[in-house]
C-alpha cells in the first residue's frame, strides 16, 4: 500500500477523533441558539461532563455509570443557564461565563476532594473506558484495496461516541427542520412573539433547547475523559468548546456546514503537530502556533463578513418578555 | 371553513367585558373597561395614543392577563389567559406589528402551532390545501412558499389575516392595520373584512384614524386614558363628534395661513442617486428645491427612499451621485459634508425615529435638549447642570412638555412629550432647512395640534421646511407643495391646493401622473 495512502488514513482518522468532540459541543450549540438562547458555557458543560464521566468510571468502574454522570453534570448546568436567562431573562453572555467559570474552579476541587491527586483523577483501565468498536467484516475487507482499507481504517475502530458524534449530524437537522418541535423551536429563536400568538409556550421551548444542548455537551464531555482520554485532567477541555462556539459560526447555524467547520478544525488540529518542524518551500520552517490560531482567525474573518455574512438567529439573545 | 358554525345564540354579544382593568407600572392602561361587540359586525375601537387600545386588545386575545373583570364570549364566560385559549375560543388577532417568521416561508408560518403531527411532512399537504380554499374564498391571495422576508407589508399582512383565519378565527381583532398601508392597499383590505363579516365573521377594529372607522365600521366605541368614554353607531355620528370624544374636547384644525410669499430657494438637490451599503438602489435621480417660508411635504408609503433622502440631505449618509447645494456650498461625492458641518451652515433635522435617533432615553431631557448645541452644554468642553437647565427651562414652558422637569430622563416622558423635547431642541434657533420626519407618529391628536401650529410658525419666520410624513391628513394640513415618492422616485409634485388624497395615493402606487410644479 502506498506510503502517502496511509498517512492520509492516519490524518483523517486523527481529524475524527479530534472533530467528534467539536461536533457534539457545536451540534449542542446550534439547537441552543436556534431557539435564542446564547451559549457561551458550552466549554464549561463539556468540562463538568468529563470530570464526572471520570470520578463516576473511576468510582463504579463501568464506563455506562460514567456516561450518565456526565450528561448529568451537564444538563444540571444546561438547567442553571436555563434558569437564569429563560426564567429569569438573565443576560446570556453573563450566565455562561459564569457557567464556564463554575465548572472550571468546581472540577478541581471536587477532584481534589475525591482523590486527592492534583486536580486528576486516577487513569482509568481499559475496561472502564469506550473501547473502538470493529465494524463487521472490517478484518476481512482490509485486504480490499483502497476502499478496504478506508473502510477497516477509518470507518471502523473508532468508539462509541465518535459514532454519536457523527450521527447527531442528521439527528439534529432532521429533528430542527423535519419535526414539529423543531419549527417551533427555530421559530422560538426567530421571532418569540409569534410562537406565543400561535398559542405556544417559548419558555417550554427554550428549555428543552438548552436540555438537548446539555445532553450532547455531556456526551462530549464523556468522549473526553473516558473514551479518547483514560482519566480527567485539570483543564482539559482545552478550549475545545469555545472552538465549538467557532465552528457554529463558521457554519452559520446550519447543521452540515458546521459539520464541516468542525472536520476543518479537526484537521488542522491533527496536521498541526504533524508540520512541526518541516520545512515547507518558500515559507521555511512552519510555525506550528499559527496553525493552532487558524481556526479562530478564520472566525473572525467570517464575521468581518469577507466570505457573506453569518446571520445568527434574529432573536438570539434577547430574553422573551410577555408583558411590557 | 372557518367562518360558520359558530354558535349563533341571538342576542349575545361576540364578546363581552365587563370592569376590566390592567395596570402596568404606574400606568393604567385599562381602567374599569366595559365593552359589547355584536355579532356578525365590524366594531371599530378609536381613541388616541396610550388611551388603552391596543392593551385591551391584548387582553381579548390572551396576550395579557387582566388585573380585573370578566369577559364572555358568545354568551359564555372565558377566562382566556393565553392566546390558546383565545384561539380555542375562536378569536384571532392581527397584530399592530406582524407576528410572522420572516425566516420562515408563508406555509411554515401558517402552520406554525398547527403542524397537524409530529413529523411535519404529515400535515403539510392537508394544510396546503385548507390555505387555498380559505385564500380562494377571502380573496386573499399569496404564495404559500415565499420567503415572508420578501414580501411586502401588504402582502404580509394577509399572511396575518390568513393565519387567524386558518386558526378558525370568528372574532378577528386588528390592531391599528391601516398604518403600512396605501390608501389603494387600505380600500382592499376593507373589502375582506366586509367580506368576513358577510360571512357571519365578527371584526373588531382598532385604529385612530376616525375617517377608516365611518367609512367601514357599524358601531364605534371611543376609548380615553384607559377609560370608555362613549360607543355610538356610525350612521348616527360624525368625526368632530368622535373626535371631541376621543380628546375630551373641541379640536380645531390649526390655523392655515394663506399662501405666504414665496421665498428664495435655500437648498436644491438635483440627480440624486443612492445605494445601500447591501447594494440595493434606494434612491434614483431624486431632485428638489426648498424655498424659504414654505413647507414642501414628502408623501409615499413608508420604505419608498423618504428616509434615505433625509440621511442624505442631512449628511448622516454620504452623496454618491448627484449633488446638494446649500448655503453657497455644493455636497457632491467628491466633496462631503459631514452632519456637523450641515448643522453649522443652518440646517435642523427632527428624526424620523426619534427613541433611537432623536433622543438619548436614558440622559436627562436637559442634556438632551443640548444635543448637537454643545455652546449650550456649558463653557468650553465642559458641560454645566445650572447651563443646560437654564437653557432647557424656557423651551419646556414654549412647547409645554410635561412633566417640567428637565431632569428627568428622556425615557420617563410619553411618546409626544418627547417628541417636543426633540422639536424645542431644533427650533430653538429658526433654521434655514428644516427636515421634519414623522413629526406626529405616535403623538396623540392634542399635542398634534401643538406641533402644527409650533410648525406653521416657524415656516412663517422664513424656515424651509422638508416635511416627511406618511399622514397623509398632517401632509395636506401642513404642505404648500407635495412631492410624492416611490420607488426611490420622485413620482411627481403637484401645490397641496386641490390636491386630494385619492390622486395623491395613486401617485404613490405609481400609478397616477403627477404634474411637475
Amino acid at each position: 500500500m502506498p506510503e502517502v495512502w496511509i498517512d492520509m488514513l492516519a490524518v483523517l482518522d486523527g481529524t475524527a477523533r479530534l472533530a467528534a468532540p467539536l461536533i457534539l459541543c457545536a451540534m449542542a450549540g446550534l439547537v441552543s441558539e436556534r431557539s435564542g438562547i446564547v451559549d457561551i458555557g458550552l466549554e464549561g458543560k463539556l468540562l463538568a461532563g468529563a470530570f464526572a464521566a471520570a470520578a463516576a468510571a473511576t468510582l463504579t468502574g463501568s464506563p455506562w455509570a460514567g456516561l450518565a454522570a456526565s450528561l448529568a453534570a451537564s444538563v444540571m448546568l444546561a438547567l442553571v443557564h436555563g434558569f437564569a436567562c429563560i426564567t429569569h431573562r438573565g443576560e446570556q453572555i453573563v450566565s455562561g461565563v459564569a457557567v464556564n467559570i463554575l465548572a472550571l474552579g468546581m472540577t478541581v476541587v471536587v477532584a481534589n476532594a475525591l482523590f486527592r491527586h492534583g486536580g486528576h483523577t486516577p487513569a482509568l483501565g481499559a475496561h472502564e473506558r469506550f473501547s473502538a468498536i470493529s465494524l463487521p467484516l472490517a478484518e476481512t475487507l482490509r485486504e480490499v484495496p483502497a476502499l478496504g482499507s478506508l473502510y477497516a481504517e477509518l470507518v471502523s475502530g473508532h468508539n462509541l461516541l465518535v459514532y454519536a458524534a457523527f450521527l447527531s449530524v442528521p439527528l439534529v437537522w432532521w429533528l430542527l427542520w423535519r419535526t414539529r418541535f423543531g419549527l417551533r423551536l427555530r421559530a422560538a429563536g426567530e421571532m418569540p412573539e409569534a410562537v406565543d400568538s400561535a398559542g405556544v409556550p417559548v419558555s417550554a421551548l427554550r428549555y428543552r433547547g438548552v436540555l438537548i444542548a446539555g445532553l450532547l455537551c455531556g456526551l462530549a464531555g464523556a468522549y473526553l475523559s473516558i473514551a479518547h482520554g483514560a482519566g480527567f485532567v485539570r483543564e482539559m477541555s482545552a478550549g475545545k468548546g469555545f472552538l465549538a462556539l467557532a465552528a457554529l459560526i463558521f457554519g452559520r447555524w446550519k447543521p452540515l456546514p458546521v459539520l464541516f467547520a468542525c472536520l476543518l478544525f479537526g484537521l488542522l488540529d491533527t496536521v498541526a503537530p504533524r508540520l512541526q518542524g518541516v520545512d515547507l518551500p518558500l515559507v521555511g520552517p512552519v510555525p506550528v502556533a499559527l496553525v493552532s490560531v487558524l481556526p479562530y482567525a478564520m472566525t473572525v474573518v467570517l464575521l468581518a463578513g469577507f466570505f457573506g455574512r453569518a446571520v445568527p438567529p434574529r432573536a438570539l439573545g434577547r430574553p422573551f418578555v410577555k408583558e411590557h | 371553513m372557518a367562518l360558520d358554525g359558530g354558535p349563533e345564540q341571538a342576542g349575545h354579544p361576540a364578546v363581552r367585558l365587563r370592569g376590566v382593568t390592567k395596570r402596568f407600572g404606574a400606568v393604567l392602561a385599562n381602567d374599569d373597561v366595559d365593552l359589547d361587540i355584536p355579532q356578525g359586525a365590524i366594531h371599530g375601537i378609536i381613541g388616541e395614543n396610550g388611551a388603552g387600545k391596543s392593551t385591551l386588545a391584548s387582553i381579548i386575545y390572551g396576550l395579557y392577563a387582566p388585573d380585573r373583570g370578566s369577559m364572555e364570549i358568545d354568551g359564555e364566560a372565558a377566562p382566556v389567559r393565553s392566546p390558546a385559549d383565545a384561539i380555542a375560543r375562536g378569536v384571532g388577532m392581527v397584530h399592530q406589528h406582524f407576528m410572522l417568521v420572516p425566516t420562515f416561508t408563508v406555509l411554515e408560518n401558517i402552520m406554525l402551532g398547527m403542524e397537524g403531527g409530529f413529523l411535519l411532512g404529515q400535515g403539510e399537504a392537508d394544510i396546503r390545501a385548507r390555505l387555498a380554499s380559505l385564500s380562494r374564498q377571502h380573496g386573499l391571495e399569496v404564495d404559500p412558499d415565499a420567503l415572508v422576508d420578501d414580501l411586502p407589508v401588504g402582502l404580509r399582512q394577509r399572511v396575518e389575516i390568513l393565519r387567524a383565519l386558518f386558526r378558525g378565527a370568528r372574532i378577528l381583532i386588528l390592531d391599528e392595520p391601516t398604518g403600512v398601508l396605501t390608501p389603494d392597499e387600505t380600500d382592499q383590505l376593507f373589502t375582506i373584512l366586509r367580506g368576513i363579516r358577510d360571512a357571519g365573521g365578527t371584526v373588531v377594529l382598532i385604529t385612530h384614524k376616525l375617517r377608516e372607522v365611518m367609512a367601514v365600521c357599524g358601531t364605534v366605541s371611543v376609548m380615553r386614558h384607559g377609560r370608555m368614554v362613549g360607543r355610538r353607531e356610525t350612521a348616527e355620528t360624525n368625526t368632530a363628534e368622535l373626535a371631541e370624544l376621543m380628546v375630551g374636547r373641541t379640536v380645531g384644525q390649526a390655523e392655515r395661513p394663506a399662501q405666504s410669499v414665496v421665498g428664495t430657494p435655500v437648498l436644491r438637490g438635483a440627480g440624486l442617486t443612492w445605494r445601500s451599503p447591501g447594494g440595493t438602489l434606494r434612491l434614483r435621480e431624486v431632485g428638489l428645491e426648498l424655498r424659504a417660508g414654505e413647507i414642501l411635504a414628502v408623501a409615499g408609503v413608508s420604505g419608498n427612499g423618504q428616509s434615505e433622502l433625509l440621511d442624505l440631505l442631512s449628511g448622516l449618509s454620504g452623496v454618491q451621485e448627484g449633488h446638494v447645494e446649500f448655503a453657497g456650498r455644493r455636497i457632491d461625492a467628491a466633496h462631503p459634508a459631514t452632519p456637523a458641518e450641515m448643522r453649522a451652515l443652518g440646517l435642523a433635522h427632527v428624526p424620523e425615529d426619534r427613541q433611537r435617533r432623536g433622543l438619548v432615553l436614558p440622559f436627562e431631557a436637559r442634556e438632551n435638549a443640548v444635543l448637537g448645541r454643545p455652546e449650550k452644554a456649558g463653557p468650553g468642553p465642559w458641560t454645566s447642570a445650572a447651563a443646560m437647565q437654564a437653557h432647557a427651562e424656557p423651551l419646556f414652558a414654549r412647547f409645554d412638555i410635561r412633566p417640567p422637569d428637565p431632569k428627568l430622563p428622556a425615557a420617563g416622558f410619553s411618546g409626544g412629550n418627547q417628541q417636543k423635547i426633540v422639536l424645542a431642541r431644533e427650533f430653538d434657533t429658526v433654521p434655514a432647512v428644516l427636515l421634519l420626519g414623522q413629526p406626529t407618529r405616535g403623538v396623540d391628536i392634542g399635542t398634534v395640534e401643538t406641533i402644527h401650529a409650533e410648525v406653521l410658525a416657524l415656516k412663517e419666520r422664513g424656515s424651509a421646511i422638508l416635511l416627511v410624513s406618511t399622514e397623509l391628513d398632517e401632509i395636506l394640513a401642513l404642505a404648500d407643495r407635495i412631492m410624492v415618492m416611490n420607488g426611490g422616485r420622485v413620482a411627481g409634485t403637484v401645490p397641496a391646493a386641490g390636491a386630494t388624497a385619492r390622486q395623491l395615493g395613486l401617485m404613490m402606487t405609481g400609478a397616477g401622473d403627477g404634474a411637475a410644479a
